[in-house]
């Protein structure tokens, strides 16, 4: 937030209490972001969910909003919507900010408003009392023009969302309102005090006199101007380097203090204006500065990935049908890597029709499937959070809550804990689970023996039918696929003429399971009719 | 200010582009040698000539006539002229010696162009010193007008103010400067300051509010001693960027005159050269292009007398009219000279030179071209004629309009009936067209033909030769005749080798 250094706000609140003009324009507009009251109390004291990591949403964030810290972005992504109107809200503030003009309207006024804290820092650097004013000054005229500008520029833009017609209403109130106008005149006066303050400085051996001016003659044209009769053509200019520290030197702190006693209300002015607008940003324009760097981070991040050919589109989420799809989905994190590495991105595509609610992924190892399954996740979180997809199209389902449960790194001596704590993770994912739920199971189970492995999958997935909530899980269990009529099967491939070489595409097919391990044999001639032949009767 | 002593209304272009027959022109013409006696060692006076002979095509009438007059003032008092080129010599060499170290650093930086202003001051005061005690002997227009603007510029006032200036740059009583508050109230804009002393200054701050503070440099304050002398420096940054401008202002002016100056004072150098060997010299009397003038008296080739050491045998012609002479006659017998000469002189009329001869008359051409025999070419990898031919073309890409071109013995690196034939070819056509034509040559069919076609616009001169063979060197009215009394050489050189009794060798040069 924008202001003075404590103890200079401390001293001049006193006085500038009484001064203070009225309260600000009664807008209703608050949040950008459409945060409840909750959300709002939330994020200032952030939680990563416990999805983030297992789902690689924690790369996908730290990616996004790369370069932004002084936002503390994060706490932002962490809390997903819960109804389709404050979704639509954000959906549509995302889409008035793909707008070129609009985005760049924004980006400058967060340039002016970065340059504005610098030199409020700046001044907090400083010594000397008058330069530490000087640039608080400087700040509340960059300020100021800022929000002119950026009032102007969204205007003739003309914004559709809720959001930013709002916050532009709000900011037209707030710009006609006697505070702010009071700020400006303010601002004007004093710097313009300022700038036309002139001096003379005498310097001589061991001394400097500093007194007004006296309109005395420019010497260095004069000399000029006596031996302009000689000139034949342009003569070279003798240029010279100065130092230019921002931090005065004590002869020119010296000088100033001088040149303040010559200049005393130009000076006293200064120290007025910054005592009386010792809190010149408004907290609505603050916040507003600060979350919408959601939209302008994630609208960048968009475009990056974009860029390798897959596209993002706006989703369709729904609250009350589990009829979901999406077509040429991938993974956003693994997209982030793969552009960087200039390799290419594969998309799938997935749905869920009618009584289906459960996909079962199978197929050979690295295969896709964790990614896959990682994919579906990104998907409904990031729709959750009102943001666009990366998908050509996408309907989804608009969860309560999302429960992911990857397997762990194998650890040998702790596999007895480490089902028994699974399992403990498991019952609780279940019994705060709503048919309202998304829950991501990824190779659970791999570290016991297949007939318990078997028998645990059967047991998680029945009870996942029984509630009815939307899942997707990737196991080696071939027959989990069709375990009841709303489990769907799906599965990796390989390439039909290099059977080791992984597509990396998921498709809905009956899981490979034996046919695979069949069609190795054939290849080799070992399958049984083949071998019988082989080896003669 | 300006000298104005090349042109009426401007400076004269040391850089201007040469014609594209440069080269050629140097060196049939021998044109080097000229150069290097006028510039008796003088790298600039070197440059200067070359160029304005080089470029002297371009000069109108009004030119030379305003050079002429220049130049008859510097033959009238070479004393004078001298001594003007030398101070600003004397300025460029002094100045040179004046040691700009440390150029990042302002206050040597003044230093150095305090130094340097004040030799300019006392070079200039001596200019002046100069124009006022000759002035009134230059009557021509550059000169007077040159003298004049120097008495003017160069005024007691002038030298006043410029001193004035150079005692305030030492700064004895501190460096005033006015700044005005930029980024951080820091200081910004400053300007260098005059200060002025107002009279009842002291009045008024007895009675008005206080209007100076002082800051004094505690004493072993090292870093505060640094920022005054830094904030010191910014004030002289300003005095040492106007000053060094100045200066280096007031050294391209003397740069300026002696460029000026250069082209006079090479013409005296050659003028006392050529008055040592006795051989004359004469203001020629130029006329406009259209009608052809050609008219001298005791012509000679200025280059030859340079390199002889002695006074040439000169010619007089009178060819008024004519667009074409043609010049056979005996070998050796002073024809390549001849035409040397005719090229030379016509070279210097337009430059605005005197030329070699009592007298001399010619209209202003174009350009001057040369086609000499090339002797030299060991390439052997085109045929003769064909070499011959092929200069022959270079030379009509670049031919200017109503040009002077010059032949000697050209395209006789073939049988006679065909080179006759190409030569009359070329020299028709040229003479269609406006140009004017010397031509030496032994080919009889060439110059036959054009004898007999008795136009009145061609004038025939023959290389003289006595009963007894021996060379005149002079070039007089007559026909072409079909001998080039090649014998009389033949019997000279034989027979001194007779006498020795040594077999005879063949090796013998064909030239005239």
């Amino acid at each position: 937030m924008l202001s003075l250094p404590e103890s200079e706000a401390a001293s001049g609140g006193a006085q500038a209490g009484a001064a203070r003009e009225p309260a600000l324009p009664t807008q209703t507009f608050r949040s950008v972001l459409d945060l409840s009251p909750e959300d709002e109390a939330a994020v200032e004291t952030p939680e990563t969910p416990p999805c983030f990591v297992d789902l690689n949403l924690d790369q996908i964030v730290a990616s996004i909003i790369a370069g932004k810290n002084e936002y503390g972005l994060a706490p932002f992504f962490y809390r997903p919507l819960k109804t389709r109107a404050a979704l639509a809200y954000r959906q549509d503030v995302m889409r008035d900010l793909e707008n070129d003009a609009r985005l760049d309207a924004i980006n400058e006024f967060a340039a002016s408003l970065r340059s504005a804290r610098g030199r409020v820092a700046q001044a907090g650097k400083l010594y000397y009392q008058e330069q530490k004013e000087a640039w608080l000054l400087d700040a509340a005229a960059l300020y100021r023009q800022a929000v002119v500008r950026l009032l102007s520029r969204l205007q003739a833009s003309k914004p559709t969302s809720a959001g930013l017609a709002g916050f532009l209403a709000y900011l037209d109130e707030y710009v006609g309102s006697p505070a702010f106008r009071r700020l400006s005149e303010d601002v004007a006066t004093v710097a313009e005090k300022l700038a036309a303050v002139r001096y003379n400085l005498l310097i001589g051996a061991g001394f400097v006199t500093v007194s007004a001016c006296a309109d005395e003659p420019d010497y260095g044209a004069e000399i000029q101007a006596d031996f302009e009769k000689f000139k034949q053509g342009a003569a070279a200019d003798h240029d010279f380097k100065f130092s230019d520290t921002v931090q005065m030197n004590h002869i020119e702190a010296g000088v100033l203090a001088r040149v303040a006693l010559l200049h005393p209300d130009a000076f006293a002015e200064l120290h007025a204006f910054v005592a009386r607008h010792a809190d010149f940003v408004d907290p609505t324009v603050d916040r507003f500065d600060r979350e919408i760097q959601f939209y302008v981070a994630y609208v960048a991040h968009m475009r990056r990935i974009a860029a390798a050919g897959v596209r993002f589109c706006y989703p369709s989420v729904s609250a009350t049908s589990k009829t979901i799809g999406a077509t040429e989905c991938y993974d956003v994190a693994l997209a982030g890597r793969s552009l960087d590495h200039r390799l290419p991105i594969v998309t799938n595509d997935f749905h869920l029709d009618g009584r289906e609610r459960i996909l079962v992924v199978s197929g050979p190892n690295q295969g896709g499937k964790t990614t896959f399954a990682r994919t579906f996740g990104q998907l409904h979180y990031l729709a959750a959070l009102g943001c666009p997809v990366p998908a050509a199209s996408a309907d989804l389902y608009l969860f309560d809550r999302l429960f992911t449960h990857f397997e762990r790194e194998e650890d040998i001596r702790n596999l007895r804990g480490k089902l028994h704590d699974d399992l403990s993770r498991l019952r609780d994912s279940l019994s705060q689970a709503t048919p309202n739920s998304i829950i991501i199971l990824n190779e659970v189970f791999n570290s016991t023996s297949l007939r318990d492995a078997v028998f645990l999958c059967n047991r998680v997935l029945t009870r996942i039918v029984e509630l009815d909530a939307i899942c997707v899980c990737v196991t080696f269990i071939d027959e989990l696929a069709t375990l009841s009529a709303t489990t769907v099967s799906m599965a990796s491939n390989v390439r039909p003429d290099n059977l080791a070489e992984r597509t990396f595409k998921i498709t809905r097919r009956p899981p490979d399971g034996l046919a695979y391990a069949l069609s190795i044999a054939e290849k080799y001639r070992l399958a049984y009719a083949q071998l019988r032949e082989r080896l003669g009767s | 200010m300006k000298a104005f002593l090349m042109h009426r209304d401007r400076d004269f272009d040391l850089k201007a582009a040469a014609p594209a027959n440069e080269a050629a022109l140097r060196k049939d013409l021998e044109l080097d040698t000229l150069f290097v006696a006028m510039a008796n060692g003088d790298p600039l006076i070197l440059d200067v000539v070359s160029k304005a002979v080089l470029t002297g095509a371009a000069n109108d009438l009004a030119t030379i006539a305003y050079r002429q007059d220049a130049l008859r003032d510097c033959l009238n008092d070479p004393q004078t002229v001298r001594r003007l080129y030398g101070l600003a010599e004397e300025a460029f060499q002094r100045q040179k010696k004046v040691w700009r170290w440390l150029r990042d650093y302002p206050s040597s930086t003044l230093d150095s162009a305090v130094s340097m202003m004040a030799i300019f001051v006392d070079v200039l005061k001596r200019v002046r010193a100069l124009t006022d005690q000759n002035a009134a002997r230059f009557k021509s227009d550059a000169f007077s007008t040159l003298f004049a603007t120097l008495a003017r510029e160069l005024s007691d006032d002038y030298f006043a103010v410029v001193d004035a200036h150079l005692k305030r740059l030492r700064f004895r009583d501190g460096v005033l400067i006015s700044a005005a508050l930029g980024t951080g109230l820091k200081g910004t804009r400053y300007i260098l300051r005059r200060p002025v002393k107002r009279r009842g200054d002291w009045f008024a701050r007895l009675f008005k509010r206080r209007s100076r503070y002082t800051l004094y440099l505690a004493p072993r304050d090292d870093a505060g001693a640094r920022a005054m002398a830094e904030l010191r420096d910014r004030g002289l940054a300003l005095a040492a960027d106007a000053l060094s401008k100045s200066a280096d202002h007031v050294l391209n002016f003397l740069h300026m005159l002696q460029t000026e100056l250069a082209f006079y004072i090479g013409c005296l150098n050659l003028h006392d050269r050529l008055l040592a060997l006795g051989a004359p010299v004469a203001f020629p009397t130029a006329t406009a292009s259209g009608l052809p003038r050609f008219s001298c008296e005791e012509l000679y080739d200025v280059c030859l007398a340079l390199s002889m050491n002695r006074r040439p045998v000169g010619n007089d012609v009178v060819a008024d009219g004519k667009i074409l002479i043609v010049a056979t006659g005996a070998n050796q017998g002073g024809k390549t000279t001849f035409l040397r000469s005719v090229g030379l002189a016509q070279l210097a009329m337009q430059c605005g030179m005197f030329v070699a001869a009592e007298r001399f008359q010619a209209n202003l051409v174009g350009g001057v071209f040369t086609h000499f025999r090339r002797e030299e070419d060991a390439t052997m990898r085109s045929g003769k004629f064909d070499e011959e031919l092929s200069r022959m073309n270079d030379i009509v890409e670049v031919l200017a309009p109503r040009s002077l071109v010059l032949f000697n013995e050209s395209f006789a690196a073939t049988n006679e009936r065909e080179g006759s034939e190409i030569a009359r070819q070329i020299v028709s056509a040229l003479l269609e067209r406006a140009h004017k034509i010397v031509f030496v040559s032994h080919q009889f069919a060439f110059a036959h033909g054009f004898f007999e076609r008795g136009s009145a616009l061609a004038l025939f001169l023959r290389a003289d030769r006595l009963e007894d063979g021996r060379r005149t060197f002079k070039l007089i009215e007559g026909e072409p005749l079909e001998t080039s009394f090649g014998e009389d050489v033949y019997r000279e050189v034989f027979a001194r080798t007779e006498d020795a009794k040594t077999p005879p060798t063949l090796a013998r040069s064909a030239s005239a």
